[in-house]
């Protein structure tokens, strides 16, 4: 039996606002329990929401991003259920119209020869509120109720099932996490809980039309559970329907310790949420000039720049998506580049992609944290085109300007790195280790091609590695053919 | 120095006067009132709390400011509040068991508004549970009285405040109005209360029973009095989404208004075989006086009304069952003293908590929300509720205001209609439509039965056409005295 795999992904993301979706309190994280909710969070009676601006403008925002439909009229439903972090006992969201309808993202998936590129569209994305949180713990048998995150603006964005392995769903929930943070709509912090992942998840054997019943994983706040969840939930399933049982359909909860999925108990079976328009709240209407202002304060998008990677400097659609990983990156990037008399997109992609984020993953840093700028940087590059440095040297220099010994023309000085290029002086060198590797040079003449490269390195060693090595390579075989 | 008896049937306009020319204080008045509610309210139940030390203090500070020449027009003149609206420092029990633990911590809009005018609070004034009644016979509290008739109810849901009116223990209270629990107790306690356009007055702080139909108005004596009073409750407040962002108007601009050419619509479906007996003759009464005063009468139809009663025991219970939600004893109100998990919890604390009707009206809007009934109930009550609305819209085209009964009977005795909740429901059928449609509405004295007990007469106004409607109703009360009688024993 063949089976294929199919995924939906829904993602909460809270958004950068000041404060609440329908209230004037903070949403800053990590305060003391309860001392961010104010009288409309903690629904007391005779308390109404009103709704917060910014929220609707990072609905516009991701809308636009996403080439999405935004509704110009969309409104606010009461999700009606029962739990102590749900205060008014209803949750205010978007069923009937959400504010942003269709849209796509476009996700590169595997790495190497392996790399493929898959649309995955989206379904919707609306607004809503967060629930309180409940700490099960450290309360002996009973559940303490902190409201803080009550009220909370979320921006719910649901995929319709278009993925099909766990990779591809890792690859669109990274996809996503970037332009959210891209765009400035999500903080992107998965740990304090910005940006959470449910997991819809079915199997069905090759060729069949039908989707399988599908279970949803709840709650995945890194990609690496993400992943893990999903493959063993697909093992699993599989496992059920070969032994004979059917997939009931369920509610999961990933167990990071155990590395297993497993069905809530005390859920019911489909709640009936009884949806309706909440009287509270005026329907949304977005005009036209909020939008074209809004439109216009984004900034170029992942996948816009990605197109002009490769238009415009012949990046490989890999380099591309790697450069793009996020906007600061990119931004890092495009200033090298432009720091550079004489551009060079590859030069600095393979150092950017090289050196850079080889000593940021070191020393856990983030790109906004680069010790060393993009006009410092582009100042070492410009030193590898004019020729005075040689591309080993160059990455002694990186080092020490890393280390903050100051900018590449100053090390260069001070270390006395600069390339050799004077032909006369490369050649007096090459004569005198032809003299001193008598041996090589023979072999090397009786065909040896070894030896050449043995005699290079010589030459290196001898001028401590400041001969320019294309011109000591044209010299040395000049010399030998004579 | 103890005050003329007299006072205590000033109007809210005279008490004004009696302040501002320095003939009393507002500690000397407010004494009076808690004096008479002392005696009175074990009889009627009007109040469901009263603290004097607090009424005082206002009082205090409201002298206070017109010694300092800080004063406004109605600075110092007392009201009774319905406790439905959260009032800070007090119990605000809106009339059920679960709220009986809970002293509000903020002031609702409406309370703000009158603190500004420096209008010291008399007390909360009883009411039927969450605003759920049409007799004030639901409420924890136990029932009010009606005080031209202690056997009889005073209507519902804000049966306390047109009681404490009525038998003059505050010169006016706030009402609110879903479905005419502002202007059905006013006729049967043979008051004066209104109910604004939807959106007038903020409903923040207003406990909410059905949020698209709940507005809060005044009760008073007087027409006169309602648009002084609706001027301090009337204004825009950023904290309703609900709440209209309006010029500000003088509700009282109106009342010298003459009739002479004005235009009174009488709905046929309001004068059928249900419009009888002494209420029927008191309301044709009103007709012919209006004419007498210039007015001209148009018959008018509004063929959906009859569909009003159904449409509104489907959409406001849908309201009312999710806004009663959040009452789960977990944060504030009432919780069960013994359970087991958190299931065993809100089922305890919510069947103990709220009475009968409240539960049958969450368990009704419950039912036409869920799932394969949404669209034969709700939606359907929702398409009827514009067809309601747009039968209004075409009858204003032909009139100016509209008249008709406001209750189908007058006061009825206690325990008389609790058998059949749906007969109970029917004392409304004259004014649900009203606030389906979100339009202005108010009653006012026209007479009395047989057996001494009020009629109300019923104006229509349309949007936003308060002061009109008002004015219509001074000048009937300045050629009339109906609104003056007050029960014996007052």
């Amino acid at each position: 039996m063949q089976w294929e795999t199919v995924i939906g992904l829904e993602v909460h993301t809270q958004l950068t606002t000041q404060s609440k979706i329908f209230s004037g309190a903070s949403i800053a994280f990590g305060a003391e329990p309860n001392t961010q909710a104010c009288q409309v969070d903690i629904a007391l009676p005779g308390v109404l929401p009103v709704l917060n601006k910014g929220a609707v403008e990072c609905g516009i925002r991701f809308g636009l991003a996403i080439g999405a439909r935004l509704n110009r009229i969309n409104s606010f439903d009461r999700k009606n259920y029962f739990y102590p972090d749900l205060p008014k006992g209803y949750q205010i969201s978007q069923f009937a119209m959400p504010i942003v309808e269709g849209g796509e993202l476009t996700v590169q998936v595997g790495s190497g020869s392996d790399l493929y590129e898959k649309t995955i569209r989206i379904t919707r994305a609306h607004l809503e509120e967060d629930a309180g949180k409940s700490l099960h713990e450290d309360f002996h048998g009973m559940t303490g109720i902190d409201l803080n995150r009550a009220g909370t603006p979320l921006l719910e964005i649901v995929s319709e099932p278009d993925m099909r392995s766990a990779r591809e769903a890792v690859a669109y929930a990274k996809a996503l996490h970037t332009l959210v943070t891209w765009i400035g709509t999500c903080d992107g912090n998965m740990q304090e809980g910005s940006f959470r992942v449910d997991a819809n998840v079915s199997v069905r054997s090759v060729g069949q039309a039908e989707f399988g019943t599908r279970r949803e994983i709840k709650n995945l706040n890194s990609f690496r559970f993400l992943e893990q969840a999903i493959n063993y939930e697909i093992r699993w399933q599989i496992e059920q329907i070969e032994d004979g049982h059917k997939i009931q359909q369920a509610t999961v909860l990933f167990d990071p310790d155990t590395g297993e999925t497993r069905a809530m108990r005390s859920k019911e079976d489909a709640h009936d949420y009884r949806y309706f328009p909440d009287p509270d709240l005026l329907p949304v209407k977005l005009e036209e000039d909020w939008i074209e202002q809004v439109r216009a304060s984004l900034p170029e998008l992942p996948q816009q720049k990605q197109a002009r990677y490769q238009d415009e400097w012949n990046l490989s659609a890999y380099d591309a998506a790697t450069l793009t990983g996020s906007r600061a990156l990119a931004e890092y990037f495009e200033a090298v580049v432009a720091g550079l008399g004489r551009p060079d997109a590859k030069l600095v992609a393979n150092w950017v992609m090289g050196d850079v984020s080889a000593t940021l993953n070191k020393e856990s840093l983030d790109i906004a944290d680069c010790r060393i700028s993009a006009v410092q940087l582009a100042g070492l590059l410009a030193r590898i085109q004019d020729g005075t440095l040689s591309g080993k040297l160059a990455k002694q220099v990186f080092e020490a300007m890393w280390a903050g010994e100051g900018d590449a023309d100053v090390i260069i000085e001070a270390k006395g790195l600069k390339q050799v290029s004077d032909s006369g002086e490369i050649e007096k060198i090459i004569n005198e280790v032809m003299a001193a590797n008598v041996k090589s040079v023979e072999e090397f003449r009786a065909g040896k091609e070894k030896a050449f490269n043995a005699l290079v390195g010589q030459v290196m060693k001898a001028s401590k590695g400041k001969a320019n090595p294309q011109q000591v390579n044209d010299l040395l075989r000049q010399k030998l053919s004579a | 120095m103890p005050l003329m008896p007299k006072t205590m049937t000033d109007t809210i306009k005279q008490l004004s006067n009696l302040l501002s020319e320095g003939k009393a204080s507002s500690v000397e008045l407010c004494k009076d009132y808690l004096d008479r509610i002392q005696r009175r309210n074990p009889t009627l139940n009007a109040f469901i709390s009263v603290d004097a030390d607090r009424t005082l203090i206002e009082a205090r500070a409201a002298d206070a400011l017109r010694a300092a020449g800080q004063s406004g027009v109605l600075t110092g003149v007392p009201v009774a509040h319905k406790d439905i609206f959260c009032a800070e420092g007090w119990l605000t029990t809106c009339g059920s068991k679960m709220l009986s633990n809970f002293v509000s911590p903020y002031d609702a809009h409406v309370i703000e508004q009158f603190k500004a005018a420096g209008m010291p609070c008399l007390g909360k004034t009883n009411m039927d549970e969450f605003a759920m009644g049409s007799s004030n016979e639901t409420s924890f509290y136990g029932p009010v009285r009606n005080p031209w008739d202690t056997e009889r109810v005073p209507g519902g849901s804000s049966g306390g405040s047109a009681a404490c009116v009525a038998a003059r223990l505050a010169p006016a209270a706030t009402g609110t109005d879903t479905g005419g629990s502002i202007r059905q107790p006013a006729a049967l306690c043979g008051i004066t209360g209104l109910k604004p356009t939807y959106g007038v007055v903020s409903r923040y702080g207003m406990i909410a029973f059905a949020s698209s139909l709940d507005q809060a108005g005044p009760m008073a004596q007087t027409a006169e009095d309602c648009g002084l009073l609706l001027n301090v409750m009337a204004g825009f407040d950023t904290r309703d989404s609900t709440s209209l962002d309006r010029p500000k108007e003088d509700y009282t601009r109106s009342l010298n208004l003459p009739l002479a050419g004005l235009k009174i619509g009488l709905p046929r479906e309001f004068f059928g075989s249900g419009l009888v007996g002494d209420t029927a003759k008191a309301v044709d009464a009103a007709i012919a006086q209006l004419h007498a005063l210039g007015a001209q009468t148009v018959e008018v139809g509004l063929p959906n009304s009859k569909l009003s009663v159904a449409a509104y025991y489907v959409l406001a219970p849908a309201e009312a069952s999710s806004n009663l939600s959040r009452f789960d004893g977990v944060r504030y109100g009432y919780r069960t003293p013994e359970y087991g998990d958190l299931t065993d919890m809100y089922e305890k604390t919510r069947a103990e908590g709220f009475g009968g009707e409240v539960k049958r009206r969450i368990m009704i809007g419950a039912y036409v929300l869920s799932h394969g009934y949404y669209d034969a109930y709700y939606i359907q009550a929702q398409k009827l509720r514009r067809l309601i609305a747009n039968d209004f819209t075409d009858a204003f085209k032909q009139c100016d205001v509209i008249l008709g009964p406001t209750a189908p009977s007058t006061a009825f005795r206690l325990g008389e209609k609790t058998a059949d909740p749906v007969e109970m429901y029917l004392s409304d059928i004259y004014t649900i439509a009203v606030n389906l449609a979100g339009l202005p509405g108010m009653s006012l004295p026209c007479g009395f039965d047989a057996q001494g007990l009020p009629i109300g007469l019923q104006l229509i106004g349309n949007y936003f056409d308060e002061a009109r409607m008002l004015g219509v109703a001074h000048q009937y009360q300045l050629a009339t005295d109906w609104h003056t009688r007050t029960p014996q024993g007052i």
